[in-house]
């Protein structure tokens, strides 16, 4: 899930001051944002509260299935249309795909709430952790499925670097190095612990990242109707 | 060509030295560093950036020390750039005439005087060393002949007293494989996991320096044991300089013995004086 932590109040309340927006609707996101206590009901009334306090009037709020899914969120739009209307700004207490679906869904101006962090994985509630970086390129298969990319504070592929003491990592000093849980795990299964991995391919990482399984679809499903006309044109001619 | 790599693999004990470039233009006190380690040294080692603090580039820096007669070991991080302007400034190395360089991963830049930049570690010092080598014989990492190739002498660095040592070892062998030819250490305290290093290393074929680290008063002592990452001084050699009356007097000591053990042992020493330039002569025992 997308793990996220709240904006600075000082930064959305400059937002707001430099629009000059008295009237706010407020959008949170029913997945990762209510499960990382940032961005669910909860999360929304308490923001409510402290725009009020503020004195800004909260024309309204609205937690979306999916705050990040384009159908979901017009949809969520078009239910609080009056709301929105009546509002100067809406402020958004999702991830920044979260905010920018919602920005394409209404014509008002549309500020963040939240700072989104990393890919978490919740190692149990209210407790999450990087491990994936979402490099498309994994080196998992040769790292014993410990990600360095993501949890080598310096992303080395090979390593420890010169900073390693005690099994311990450099940067994060409390945390055992990666690349010594990596060697260690190689070895307990009995795998090399010698090779190099190369240089990462950065041309991998998709920015911005886009799939189209629809086009994909159709592309392949052509791709098979001209091999199919290929053959029959080949047949005609024997 | 490479002296220094003449008198290692000529079997000579070598010595090397450290100076660090200036924050800023002003010359003044490289240059006289250099011309009190020079000379007592086979090649003088010039930092990059050293600690994720800004100073000026090794590569000019490195420059420098060699028109001042001195052969300069150009220290390349992987920190602060991707793998175009490592190779870039590989060329412009060779070209500039310097003829050592040595590879290190680099201190992260939240150790540094620049805390909000970005680390790039595009490449590690392992992947690194075998690009160097790749243009040394002649191409670049991408297999493109390069017009006209480099033949830099690799080095790396290694710590014989971290743990755990098999960990270490494991890299440090990984690294010579990639092209490593010497290896400089961190600091040095306890002769005999230097001995194992140095066996494991002529093994793989790789020369050894032990680094000579000056322990010149209870402050550095405490901000290595504190502050440095990968570094720790052991609480008997602690004790020893902490309780001398003359602590930077007793270090200087220490140093010379830790010198002298080292000719047994290894193929040269590195010497960190910390500012005691001066101290160098009597450290590496060539005082009158």
């Amino acid at each position: 899930m997308i793990i996220t932590r709240p904006r600075e109040w000082s930064r959305i309340m400059a937002n707001l001051d430099e629009l000059g927006a008295k009237r706010v609707f407020i959008m949170g996101c029913g997945q990762c944002a209510t499960v990382a206590d940032t961005g669910g009901e909860k999360e929304i009334l308490q923001a409510k509260a402290k725009l009020e306090q503020e004195g800004r009037e909260v024309t309204g709020w609205a937690v979306g299935e999916v705050a990040c899914h384009l159908g979901g969120t017009k949809l969520e739009a078009r239910k609080h249309h009056g709301d929105l209307a009546a509002a100067d700004a809406v402020l958004v207490l999702t991830c920044g795909a979260g905010v920018q679906t919602v920005a394409d869904s209404t014509d008002k101006p549309v500020f963040p709430g939240l700072e989104s962090v990393f890919l978490g994985n919740v190692i149990r509630h209210g407790v999450f952790e990087e491990r994936c970086q979402m490099c498309g390129d994994c080196v998992l298969d040769a790292t014993a499925g410990i990600c360095p990319v993501t949890t080598c504070p310096k992303g080395l592929l090979n390593g420890p670097c010169g900073g390693m003491w005690n099994g311990k990592c450099e940067v994060l000093t409390d945390r055992d190095c990666t690349h010594v849980r990596i060697q260690r795990r190689l070895t307990e299964q009995g795998r090399n612990v010698l090779a190099v991995l190369p240089p990462k391919d950065f041309a991998k990482k998709l920015k911005p990242g886009s799939v189209n399984l629809r086009q994909d679809k159709k592309r392949a499903a052509a791709a098979v109707r001209s091999d199919d006309a290929a053959s029959t044109g080949g047949g005609a001619g024997e | 060509m490479s002296k220094f790599r003449d008198a290692l693999l000529a079997g000579e004990f070598v010595i090397t030295g450290e100076v660090a470039p200036p924050l800023g233009t002003d010359l003044a006190g490289l240059k006289r560093s250099v011309e009190i380690l020079g000379p007592h040294c086979h090649a003088l080692n010039i930092t990059d950036n050293q600690g994720a603090t800004l100073h000026l580039s090794s590569l000019a820096a490195s420059r420098v020390v060699l028109d001042m007669g001195v052969e300069p070991i150009f220290q390349q991080t992987c920190r602060d750039r991707n793998r175009l302007a490592l190779q870039s400034d590989l060329l412009a190395a060779w070209t500039l005439g310097l003829r050592n360089v040595l590879v290190v991963t680099g201190d992260d830049p939240r150790a540094g005087d620049h805390p909000q930049a970005k680390g790039v570690f595009d490449l590690d010092s392992t992947q690194l060393m075998s690009i160097v080598r790749g243009m040394n014989a002649g191409h670049d990492m991408m297999g493109r002949e390069l017009s006209g190739a480099t033949d830099l002498y690799i080095g790396g660095a290694m710590f014989p007293e971290a743990e755990p040592w098999d960990i270490q070892l494991t890299r440090a062998l990984r690294k010579a494989e990639a092209g490593a030819e010497f290896f400089q250490t961190q600091a040095v305290f306890d002769i005999d996991k230097l001995a194992r290093a140095t066996e494991e290393m002529h093994a793989a074929g790789a020369k050894v320096i032990a680094g000579i680290l000056l322990l010149k008063g209870p402050r550095v002592i405490d901000f290595i044991n504190n502050k440095l990452a990968g570094l720790m001084v052991p609480a008997h050699i602690e004790r020893r300089i902490k309780d001398a009356a003359d602590p930077a007097a007793e270090a200087i000591k220490l140093a010379r013995e830790q010198v002298a053990a080292c000719r047994e042992v290894c193929d040269g020493v590195h010497i960190m004086p910390l500012g005691l330039d001066s101290a160098v002569p009597h450290i590496l025992g060539v005082d009158a």
